[in-house]
């Protein structure tokens, strides 16, 4: 449909990183990674549902350190996608726009979002009675 | 003189008004998903390390239930919705971008599904 050799504009890579454009890529990974992690959720919800050895394999993964690392990116991620979609949702209600205000919720949703993984883990192992 | 096409003209009709339908969707989606987020990762961070007893016990409460269906919709309906818009950006092979938007919303409809029964199977037994 589209000719090769059309002019392209700038390039992603000759931009300077910044912070607004860092995060609006993240938001963007953060989405993907989780819309791979509800396969974990499903696997999770079908096992306890077939019971038995199903679900002791699952503990199982999840108790790996692997399942562990996946858990805390999966973790943080979905905090991540939470705070900064609910930023999007306030431009979306055109608030927050400007350059200075983009910045201050830039890290505003950054800090939030480990925040909320430190508690949701520390509350995760006292449950656990780790802690 | 009338800027609108013999088509349009012969139709009589403006705008349908559904050029929004796929970002609205991913909206209010995204708006559901903010409480029930928040309370699916709460009630799992409150039974980590609990047996499958307990955890089929809190799958079957009758509101558990009710709330894990609507996470689990708002969940896969909101993601499809997403990575299609990621594969219209990046997939620039026409048929190849129509088959992987396709398979991810074929997919996600199966892993919906799948979810959903699980938990009424749990529910009902």
């Amino acid at each position: 449909m589209a000719s090769e050799n059309r002019p392209l504009s700038p390039h992603l890579q000759v931009y300077r990183p910044q912070l607004t454009s860092v995060l609006s890529i993240m938001h963007r990974g953060t989405g993907i990674a989780l819309s791979a992690g509800t396969l974990l959720l499903v696997w999770w919800l079908v096992a306890a549902a077939s019971g038995g050895d199903a679900y002791v394999d699952v503990k199982a993964f999840w108790g790996s350190w692997i399942g562990r690392l996946l858990l805390l990116g999966w973790s943080f991620a979905l905090f991540y996608h939470l705070c900064n979609g609910l930023r999007h949702l306030f431009w979306d209600a055109g608030k927050g726009f400007d350059l200075d205000a983009a910045y201050r919720n830039g890290w505003l949703v950054v800090g939030a979002a480990i925040v909320l993984t430190v508690v949701a883990w520390v509350w995760g192992y006292s449950s656990m009675g780790a802690l | 003189m009338s800027l609108r096409s013999p088509l349009g003209k012969v139709r009589g009709l403006g705008s349908a008004k559904e050029g929004v339908a796929h970002w609205w969707a991913q909206r209010m989606t995204a708006v559901a998903l903010v409480p029930l987020v928040i309370w699916f990762v709460a009630s799992v961070c409150a039974m980590v390390g609990s047996d499958i007893g307990a955890v089929r016990e809190w799958i079957g409460t009758p509101l558990v239930s009710i709330l894990l269906v609507l996470f689990v919709i708002a969940t896969f309906h909101h993601a499809q919705l997403g990575l299609q818009v990621v594969l219209e950006d990046y997939v620039h092979t026409e048929w190849l971008k129509i088959a992987s938007i396709a398979l991810v919303k074929f997919a996600a409809i199966a892993l919906a599904v799948a979810a959903i029964f699980s938990i009424v199977k749990i529910a009902l037994r």
